[in-house]
């Protein structure tokens, strides 16, 4: 860098990188959880105290009214959220930090001075005072720092547009439907290899061409929104991880560009956290990372070749449910989302309650698959007080199923469809299901016979013995099982 | 810093990434992913260096960044304030079973 910089600055950026790493470690047990939520905010307090207190700030005042317009609208829209809305804000959150990214490139891209990333081009002339005057615009910057630059705008272009639309689609502003464009492969490969063309161009260049870095910029913007458009409503959980991901490389580009470390260590730890969880939401549904970025997932409905037959199923009261589910030692309740849009959770909640008054074991089994993303369905039950020691995960419960007297499906279908273990056809095959064809007794909570999952395949535990279909709004009928319990 | 220490900060952080992301509980994801927003908007850093076009002291240029910066401060702040409080709000919501 062109300027010395006292030393303690680049420490503080690093205590404050520690502190970022230490509130997601806390994130190991909710017990720990808070504190590093915590530690979260002091490391941010130290990285923002640390860059006001070394830069010649020109405008204070401004500065903080733009700090405190900024918390108020973040802070309220905080508190008022619904817990069901959660991937919408999240996905909203990510295109600020891709926008954010942009501008701050954008800026170093026409004040590199201000960021210390300036280099005199023709090296004959010695730097002095008033010399960009005397002879014009001679500064430029690094090439390696318009690399970063380039990458830096380009990822952030990318995680804004992307996030845009994948906010448009969670919050059913846009169809979740996938948009599938003739060609599309051709065109987005088309345009990332053009971005990277042209960020080479940027770089090697002298002086920096103006019209590549707002290519890349407007390219960036376009690949985002291309990207996700194609992309169901049913991968949006790998879509919203992925985009996590993606903010995180952005400030890390950005961090490469400022030489600042505690940037690039969250950006490294956000981008890993983003990748891993896009990882485990892949898995959770046995898609390829590549397939979901292809997108046109759930674009066609499967293929009903094969006439449908009629099958014979049974229908079951909420005065059976409540009292089979009293008789029985243990219950396993298998929430899916369509829990979550009936806001059925705090009923189902009471109906845990009073089962465990009559001495019933209740647990709850959750999919990685279950919400709209990574976690969803376990934020949603303790927000309804659900004791988050009650709650399973797929892999640690998946074999109590066949001790189980009752599995209590509520909201849930492709998650519980053994097809996916044994139908080497079907959309879902392979993707890890909960094994409730092994319980002594199903119940089904379902609006109606005909709707099906996201994959659109039927699910043959609606026919087996011991399953009976409680065919309602999934709330009104937990309300109900909860009044015949209740007697 | 030159490129080759800046490079060893990203690898090493990524590798601690992928560590302590892995000994995430799953049912904490969520809370995660709200919490690495709020601290991916550390560019807020770079934004503040932007707001303030004399800020290493070169008279040189001006670019206009001041306003780019400010806009940026409002962004990485919605997201910084945002991102902490609904992870906290979250996050209290956890509660063990009362024995």
């Amino acid at each position: 860098m062109s300027h010395e910089l006292p030393a303690w600055v680049p420490l503080a950026y690093l205590i404050a990188g520690v502190c970022f790493i230490l509130a997601l470690r806390g994130l190991s047990s909710p017990s720990t959880s808070q504190r590093g939520n915590r530690l979260g905010m002091i490391g941010m307090a130290i990285a923002v105290g640390t860059t006001l207190a070394f830069i010649q700030v020109a405008s204070l005042v401004e500065i903080l009214i733009a700090i405190a317009v900024g918390a108020v609208i973040g802070i309220v829209t905080a508190r008022r959220i619904k817990m069901t809305d959660m991937p919408q804000l999240v996905a909203a959150f990510h295109s600020l930090v891709g926008l954010a990214a942009v501008l701050v490139g954008v800026a170093a891209y026409l004040d590199p001075e201000t960021f210390g990333i300036a280099s005199v081009y023709d090296t004959h002339l010695k730097a002095g005072p008033g010399y960009a005057e005397a002879f014009g615009h001679i500064v430029t910057i690094h090439p390696v720092a318009r690399v970063e630059m380039g990458l830096g705008v380009a990822i952030g272009a990318i995680t804004f547009s992307g996030s845009v639309i994948a906010f448009l689609k969670l919050a059913g502003k846009m169809s979740g439907a996938p948009i599938i464009l003739p060609l599309r492969h051709v065109i987005n490969l088309g345009t990332l290899v053009a971005i990277l063309g042209l960020i080479a161009v940027f770089a090697h260049t002298n002086p920096a061409p103006d019209w590549a870095f707002w290519a890349i910029v407007a390219l960036s913007f376009l690949i985002g929104f291309l990207l996700i458009i194609p992309i169901g409503g049913a991968d949006m959980p790998v879509v919203v991880s992925m985009l996590n991901s993606y903010s995180g490389w952005a400030a890390a580009a950005m961090g490469f560009t400022l030489h600042n470390s505690a940037m690039i260590i969250t950006g490294a730890l956000v981008g890993s956290s983003g990748a891993i969880l896009s990882y485990i939401m892949c898995k959770a549904m046995n898609r390829s990372f590549i397939s979901v970025i292809a997108g046109g997932f759930g674009a066609v409905a499967s293929a009903g070749g094969e006439a449908k037959e009629q099958r014979p199923w049974k229908r079951g009261s909420a005065e059976d449910a409540a009292y089979m589910m009293q008789q029985a030692e243990s219950v396993i309740i298998v929430p899916g989302y369509g829990m979550a849009v009936a806001q059925a959770q705090h009923a189902l909640r009471e109906m845990g309650d009073l089962l465990k008054k009559e001495g019933v074991k209740v647990k709850y089994a959750i999919h990685p698959v279950a919400g709209r993303m990574p976690g969803h369905m376990n934020v949603l039950l303790a927000e309804a007080n659900v004791p988050y020691d009650e709650v399973f995960e797929l892999e640690d419960i998946n074999s109590e199923f066949a001790q189980a007297d009752v599995a209590f499906i509520i909201g849930a279908n492709d998650v519980v469809n053994p097809a996916a273990k044994t139908d080497k056809t079907s959309p879902i095959y392979g993707m890890p299901v909960f094994d409730v064809e092994k319980a002594k007794t199903v119940f089904f909570i379902k609006r109606s016979m005909g709707g099906v999952g996201y994959a659109g395949v039927d699910n043959d535990v609606f026919y087996m013995d011991q399953t009976m279909m409680l065919l309602a709004d999934a709330k009104k009928m937990v309300e109900d099982i909860n009044k015949s319990l209740a007697h | 810093m030159d490129f080759i220490s800046i490079l060893s900060i990203f690898v090493m952080a990524c590798f601690v990434g992928y560590y302590v992301v892995w000994s995430v509980t799953p049912a904490l994801h969520t809370p995660l992913m709200a919490v690495t927003n709020a601290i991916s908007s550390v560019i807020i850093v770079g934004a503040l260096i932007a707001a303030s076009p004399l800020a290493y002291g070169s008279p040189l240029t001006w670019g206009g960044s001041k306003w780019l910066g400010l806009i940026a401060i409002v962004l990485a702040s919605v997201n910084i304030f945002g991102g902490f409080a609904v992870t906290a709000r979250m996050l209290a919501m956890y509660k063990k079973k009362d024995r």
